[in-house]
């Protein structure tokens, strides 16, 4: 019998500015997650119902980009996309294009049980949420203030700013936001709203699983799929691991991030730390992104290359660990 | 080295027996489609024009299940979807759930060439369209009487047939049924290499019969469907959701570049490692070189490289 891991991330690319009590308050969230699924791993419960317990507490608190606090289209509206991943058989379900479901994870997992399908998204995986009767509430529910104003400061930098990025030189941000902002996807950091929720998870048998749950980018296209719902980018598990990416949707597309991890563990033979150091420093070219990820051996790992990432981890021995840088 | 390019009309359960009105339409259009992709390449087009110009013959074809001739959603209307890739670049577009854009691979073309973004779908998909000046129809262009019939007939048979050729018969003989069973064909794709190494990839498809409305498939999912890098484009056919699970298209590359195989050996090992019947590809080296492989009963294909070889098949044939 092996030993239990799980990690959690709220995102990754962080704004340096970011204020100490919002620091503190997506800690103790990450936290909260993270002891929800320990207990849930202590009653044994199989991972891919770990992994869907947690992303859902993660949706329903509206700190994160997902469910309740979703970044805005640029319609002022939330369309949220959520994948969920099984490792022993690759089961895979996800959506796309939600705007009344309450907690879009659950829905990926029932696509994946309860339809002959993979992937449902925008009028018909609202058809089927019905049909299966999960909780439903207004747009107007999963719409936060603060989203309104990050909309507003969005719109604006994008008809000011030039469509190029200043990479990250990681230093205290503290004057330099005004003059050379971080950027990501094109939008300061500080408007950018990347923090895309998601779960990985080993349990005491060995099984791997994913879960990744998104509002998708910050002024998007209505339609905008990313990479959190596509099996292979933003989520993937298989009987080798677990992982969860977050940060430049089209970048993580490009490099099919999350089978990356996967893919150099079964190919290459590296174990699940060298695994995430190496598709995070080599797949990523000028793209920003970060993962978590779990093997089937009780490991856990985290890697980025973004100006920190919101992640929290856990093992079965005893360690815990939160953080944002 | 040299340039190389491969076109199929799907794969699946394309029984032996199928009669020649069926097969000789799509062999014809398999032809065209190959000729039309030979001059392109020969005439120094960029393997990305290639491969859309090549998808957009094969969507306007009625014989293949893309663009006109798509099969039909559960609700009788059809939603397509379609990707491209450049393996150059790794730039790619993605589009789902279209219903009234004539070549949904140029709309896919444009969502990467002019959006920040990868993949549009449904109505934010169709606006796009609109706003790019694309050419857009009445749904009823795309559907033909041949779908309308393979609806009615799953419907009945209550279950989901993964795509065409073969309707399900009332009185069928035992083993003509073994063929014909879930039929898995679907999807049309296109990949082609210049003698400068320049890769790129593109498909397109209606999805499967009396799918759920709002269902995507393997197509529009890099790596799945669709995919292409420096060493080779791939585009996938089948039963998506085994596509999607097997992160199919990206595995050939993965599996060339970290096992050291040939792009031959790469692709026979992917689909080896997909239960049989349920996929096919097509595949091209950054070096020419070109592999069709497939574990249903046959696949639509062509193919053909600079050095003067080509071929149209169903079935297997000796050289795979």
């Amino acid at each position: 019998m092996g030993a239990w891991a799980i990690a959690v991330h709220g995102g990754a690319g962080v704004d340096p500015n970011l204020p100490k009590e919002r620091q503190e308050e997506a800690k103790r969230l990450l936290t909260r997650c993270l002891d929800i699924g320990i207990s849930a791993l202590r009653s044994n419960l199989p991972a891919i119902d770990v992994v869907e317990l947690v992303v859902r507490e993660l949706e329903t608190d509206p700190l994160f980009n997902s469910g309740r606090g979703s970044a805005l289209t640029e319609n002022g509206t939330v369309e949220m996309e959520a994948s969920i991943m099984d490792g022993p058989k690759r089961r895979c379900g996800a959506v796309s294009g939600l705007t009344t479901v309450k907690n879009p994870v659950s829905l990926a997992r029932l696509v994946m049980e309860k339809s002959p399908h993979s992937y449902l998204a925008f009028s018909g995986a609202e058809e089927f949420a019905k049909k299966q009767g999960v909780e439903m509430v207004d747009n107007e529910y999963f719409i936060t203030e603060d989203n309104v104003g990050m909309l507003k400061l969005a719109k604006e930098a994008n008809s000011i700013l030039f469509d190029y990025r200043i990479p990250a030189v990681g230093t205290c941000g503290a004057s330099a936001a005004m003059d050379s902002p971080l950027q990501m996807n094109g939008l300061p950091i500080s408007v950018y709203a990347p923090e895309t929720v998601g779960c990985v998870v080993v349990d005491k048998q060995g099984r791997c699983a994913a879960a990744t749950s998104t509002g998708g980018l910050m002024n998007k296209m209505s339609g905008r799929i990313g990479d959190s719902p596509l099996i292979g980018s933003g989520t993937y598990a298989s009987e080798l691991c677990g992982v969860s990416c977050t940060g430049e949707g089209e970048a993580i597309i490009r490099s099919t991030l999350a089978r990356e991890v996967s893919a150099v563990m079964e190919y290459k033979r590296l174990n699940l730390h060298e695994a995430v150091d190496y598709v995070i420093k080599n797949r990523l070219d000028e793209g920003k992104a970060g993962l978590i990820a779990v093997s089937k051996d009780g490991e856990v790992a985290c890697g980025f290359n973004t100006t920190g990432m919101f992640r929290g981890c856990a093992t079965e021995d005893g360690f815990m660990e939160v953080g944002v840088w | 080295m040299g340039w190389a390019i491969s076109v199929h009309g799907g794969a699946g359960d394309i029984p032996l027996s199928l009669p020649p009105e069926k097969r000789l339409p799509r062999e014809a259009g398999l032809r065209r489609c190959l000729d039309v992709g030979i001059a392109a390449l020969k005439a120094h087009n960029h393997p990305l024009d290639v491969v859309e110009l090549v998808v957009r013959e094969l969507e306007n074809n009625p014989h293949f299940n893309a663009g006109k001739g798509s099969v039909l959603t559960t609700s009788g209307t059809v939603e397509m979807e379609a990707c491209i890739m450049d393996g150059k670049t790794m730039k790619c577009g993605a589009v789902s759930g279209v219903s009234t854009v004539v070549n949904a691979i140029s709309l896919a073309r444009l969502v990467m060439d002019k959006t920040p973004h990868i993949y549009l779908a449904f109505d934010g998909a169709e606006a796009f369209a609109r706003e790019q000046g694309l050419e857009t129809v009445e749904m009823s262009h795309f559907i033909t009487p041949e779908n309308i019939e393979r609806l009615k007939q799953a419907q009945e048979a209550d279950r989901v047939q993964l795509d065409y050729t073969q309707p399900i018969q009332k009185e069928v003989p035992k083993d003509a049924a073994l063929a014909d069973g879930d039929s898995q064909i679907g999807t049309v794709g296109c990949v082609a290499v210049d003698n400068e190494g320049n890769l790129a990839t593109a498909t397109s498809t209606g999805g499967i019969v009396n799918k759920m409305v709002g269902r995507i498939g393997d197509t529009p999912i890099i790596g799945a469907g669709t995919y292409a890098n420096h060493l080779c484009a791939v585009s996938a056919t089948g039963r998506g959701e085994a596509i999607i699970r097997g992160t199919i298209a990206r595995d050939v590359a993965a599996v060339m570049e970290f096992k050291g195989l040939s792009l031959k050996e790469a692709a026979a090992y992917v689909i080896d490692q997909v239960p049989r019947g349920n996929a096919g590809l097509v595949a091209v080296s950054s070096t020419g070189e070109v592999a069709m492989p497939f574990n249903t009963t046959g696949m639509f294909r062509a193919c053909a490289t600079e050095d003067g070889y080509s071929e149209i098949a169903i079935w297997d044939s000796p050289t795979k």
